[in-house]
């Protein structure tokens, strides 16, 4: 298997790169969604991140990669409960994938050649404790939509068919990316995602050319590349896990929960998720940016990809929701 | 590369086969055409080892799985590889028919991998080309008109004319497709890997100005949205043998005569109609996103007829269907001895197959303002009460607004209920501005809803089309022209199919102009009876639908 384009050695698209790290410094902050244009390096960055995270310790050989030997479930049919360290689980939901590809089935192959009824496991429970990817989350079809909003909201995977009866755990952080122009997204699965972020492509011709320039050197002289990017990629790592360690020590200040209370408040954003969510990223942010008091700049740094999916919609506003929040920062946070 | 010697798409596309053959990660070609001698031809061209797949093949046979016939002889468990899997290069026949879904994932499994050969059979025109295929596969030609006699036979490589370093190629690239409006990083980035490819065809170590150009030509031309921008560098034309005058300092400056020729060369090959064409299509892009009219489904809806095919998560087995299939086989099968068990060969199976038609809605938007109210509200209505008939036996949800004074109302929401829509229609008063901008707002909010909802939704907008109040409720005749000219732009963008009936006196050509931004359907009905209305907004709803 071929390595991954460095996380770090893409150029530019600094907010989608941020908003990558802050999920993987905090899961619950629940998924990062990337609209934009083809060929910006939506993909790239999602597979990259895989290659980025520091790996979980879980069972080997476990379909949902449980973190100890009794969390394993009996239906994975495993006798050997040894732990290893393996790949944070980046998984692929293709745009065509059929609802038992989805949540798991009956394993027919099992079924067919041993007579058993064998569950056989499906991409929610490998990703578990990882990353879902869902290109093209826009053209998604409705009733895989319903599903995976379910599973997002209990963190638990529930299949009920063909004589079967299993739960298992599916914790994932969801990554969607999509081109708005070919759909857009319904307001309820918009809402479960974390962040939301609007990618363009560089118009920049220098930042162009060194995007073509690196893709270049990464594909014709791949060894020196990757050692060169490497150390980057390891800086940034240890960032992230160190940002896990001092996120659990920050205290959240009640001036600053005032302002998260009160931009929600005066953006008109829909239930409390937009506050819980904006919190947590400023939170991740703080942790990261290696601050130990949160303060009203993580707030207004990540505002802008925690609410702007957030907002009702206003068909003639042309200005975007991004310059929305923006105005209402200003408004509020001064 | 001047456009008299241009080679034709036939040498191109020779010479894009052997590209994508020395590396795969180009992704592929497009090759658009109808079948013919010349597509024929070409097609022979592939490798050899090249499998070909049709767009009713099953996931199955795409990505692998259990072959169910094998096993259930065997005994054992006998798996089958996918084609998309199988690492040899595909051909993808009527890949116009491929789901974006299959599209995708066959882009995913062979990414970098294998090279992709698309066939193209769509019009321009109901243009259904999975459009992922066009931004992931490098190069595209056009067979289209293309006979037997014009074609070149024997591919041939450009003559180099001079070496240029990687580093400038690749700012050579950049700039280009800058400068031809291709946003996607993709597209430099595959030309850069064409160049190299095309080097190491010619058997040469080093880039060459060659190469760039045929390169920048293959992969721009079809991807370009606008004519490149004159450069605003104003040097005289350079003499022929320029490439390295070397009395420049600044090294892009010394690479301008080089761009130009490029940008000239794929200006060249740009095809024709093909910027028109790419606007528009960013403009009705919505209307793809799955929503709506007829769709076969495995699952729901209306049945249709069986057909054969191995029941699989998609499909699920028509038991009736499979043995009425196998049944007049029994006696031959069964053979001497009687044991009362129906023979079922895999050949037998069938699938069950549903139509799924999602539920039309129609939204009427009824101006009510003066101006119409004096000549033909009564007809109006009267048209619509026909046209809710006509609803009512297709079983289409209706939803009825009026718009005047300053502001739209919504009388109705989506109902299938004709007497409770009859009921508000007739009691509908007239007077007032025309808020024609508010009323068109109003109609798209429904609309998209109901989109949402996964119905199919037209607007139906009778007026007369005498704009005079704004959105913000100010009476001033520009202004309410220009919000009603964006909101239909908005209409435009959302894809949603419009007719619009001009009930004034006179045609009024400010309505046609509207009609035309949205791309409806526009109807103009002086001195019409209600029924006339009606047959002309049956006509126009079909013709959209």
């Amino acid at each position: 298997m071929k390595q991954p384009f460095p996380f770090s050695a893409i150029v530019g698209q600094d907010e989608m790169k941020l908003a990558m790290i802050l999920t993987a410094i905090d899961h619950s902050i629940g998924g990062v969604l990337v609209f934009g244009d083809r060929g910006t390096g939506k993909s790239t960055a999602v597979r990259a991140l895989a290659n980025l995270l520091p790996p979980i310790r879980a069972v080997k050989g476990c379909p949902i990669n449980s973190p100890a030997a009794e969390d394993v479930p009996d239906w994975a049919g495993l006798s050997n409960h040894t732990m290893g360290e393996q790949q944070t689980p980046v998984v692929d939901l293709p745009l065509g994938a059929s609802e038992d590809r989805v949540t798991g089935a009956l394993d027919i192959e099992k079924a067919l050649t041993k007579g058993e009824k064998a569950f056989e496991p499906g991409l929610l429970a490998r990703a578990n404790r990882g990353y879902l990817y869902i290109d093209e989350v826009n053209l998604l079809e409705d009733h895989i939509v319903d599903l995976l909003l379910d599973v997002a909201q209990s963190g638990e995977n529930l299949v009920e068919r063909e004589g079967l009866s299993i739960r298992h755990p599916a914790r994932f952080v969801l990554v969607g990316s999509g081109n708005p122009e070919e759909g857009e997204l319904r307001p309820q699965l918009l809402d479960r995602f974390g962040l939301s972020l609007d990618v363009r492509t560089p118009t920049d011709i220098d930042t162009r050319i060194e995007v073509i320039r690196r893709r270049d050197a990464f594909e014709n002289d791949n060894a020196a590349f990757l050692l060169r990017w490497q150390a980057e990629d390891a800086a940034v790592r240890d960032q992230i896990l160190a940002a896990r360690e001092n996120i659990k020590t920050l205290a959240s200040g009640e001036s600053v929960l005032r302002d998260v209370a009160e931009l929600c408040l005066a953006l008109g954003s829909d239930g409390l998720r937009g506050e819980l969510t904006l919190l947590k990223a400023a939170r991740a942010y703080c942790a990261w940016s290696g601050n130990t008091t949160l303060k009203r700049d993580h707030v207004r740094a990540v505002a802008p990809m925690a609410l702007r999916h957030r907002l009702r919609r206003d068909p003639l506003d042309d200005s975007g929701s991004t310059a929305r929040v923006e105005r209402v920062l200003v408004d509020v946070l001064g | 590369m001047s456009s008299a010697d241009a080679p034709d798409a036939y040498h191109n596309g020779l010479i894009c086969i052997q590209l994508v053959r020395d590396d795969p990660s180009l992704g592929g070609l497009i090759c658009r055409g109808r079948p013919g001698p010349v597509r024929d031809a070409l097609l022979a061209r592939l490798p050899k080892s090249t499998r070909r797949i049709h767009p009713a093949m099953d996931e199955t046979a795409l990505f692998g799985g259990m072959d169910v016939t094998a096993t259930l002889t065997k005994g054992r468990l006998v798996a089958t590889q996918g084609i998309a899997n199988s690492g040899a290069p595909l051909l993808l026949t009527m890949a116009d028919r491929m789901t974006r879904g299959t599209a995708l994932r066959i882009l995913t499994a062979t990414e970098g991998k294998t090279p992709i050969f698309a066939v193209d059979e769509s019009d321009l025109e109901d243009d259904t080309f999975p459009s992922v295929f066009a931004e992931r596969l490098a190069f595209r030609i056009d067979l289209t008109d293309l006979s037997m006699r014009d074609i070149t036979h024997v591919p041939k490589l450009p003559t180099p004319t001079g070496q240029i370093e990687v580093a400038d190629a690749i700012v050579l690239l950049a700039q280009i497709s800058a400068n031809l409006g291709i946003d996607s990083l993709r597209a430099p980035d595959f030309a850069l890997r064409a160049a190299r490819a095309l080097a190491r065809l010619r058997g040469a170590r080093t880039l060459d100005e060659v190469d760039v150009t045929f390169a920048a030509e293959l992969v721009f031309a079809h991807r370009a949205t606008r004519l490149p921008t004159p450069q605003e560098t104003d040097q005289p034309e350079p003499p022929d043998n320029q490439s390295h005058d070397g009395d420049e300092s600044d090294d892009t400056d010394a690479l301008g005569p080089l761009e130009d020729r490029i940008v000239e060369a794929v200006k060249a090959a740009i095809p024709a109609g093909l910027l028109m064409l790419s606007s528009k299509k960013l403009s009705k892009g919505a209307a793809g996103s799955g929503t709506g009219q007829a769709k076969r489904s495995n699952r729901r809806g209306r049945p249709i007829a069986p057909k054969a095919g191995r029941p699989s998560s998609e499909a699920r087995l028509d038991v009736v269907a499979t043995l009425r299939a196998a049944a007049p086989f029994q006696r031959l099968r069964r053979g001497p001895k009687l044991d009362g068990r129906v023979k079922i060969r895999p050949d037998d199976l069938r699938i069950k197959r549903f139509e799924e038609r999602s539920d039309r809605l129609v939204v009427f938007a009824v101006d009510a303002s003066g101006s119409a109210a004096m000549g033909r509200l009564a007809e109006a209505k009267g048209a619509v009460e026909l046209l809710l008939a006509d609803a009512y036996a297709r079983r289409d949800h209706v939803s009825l607004l009026s718009f005047r004074g300053t502001e739209a109302e919504v009388l109705l929401p989506s109902t299938r209920s004709l007497v409770l829509t009859k009921r508000r229609l007739s009691a509908l008063p007239g007077g007032g501005g025309t808020p024609l901008a508010a009323g068109l707002q109003s109609a798209l909010l429904q609309a998209i809803t109901a989109r949402r909802r996964g119905m199919t939704p037209t607007i139906c907008v009778l007026t007369d089309g005498r704009a005079n109040v704004a959105l913000d409720g100010a009476g001033n005749r520009p202004r309410a022209a220009q919000d009603a000219h964006d909101i239909a732009k908005l209409i435009l963008s959302e894809g949603i199919d419009t007719v619009i009936i001009d009930t004034g006196q006179r045609p009024e050509s400010q309505l046609r102009t509207l009609a035309s931004v949205m791309n409806a359907t526009y109807v103009s009905l002086p001195r019409a009876q209600a029924s006339s209305i009606s047959n002309a907004v049956t006509a126009g709803l079909n013709a959209t639908s």
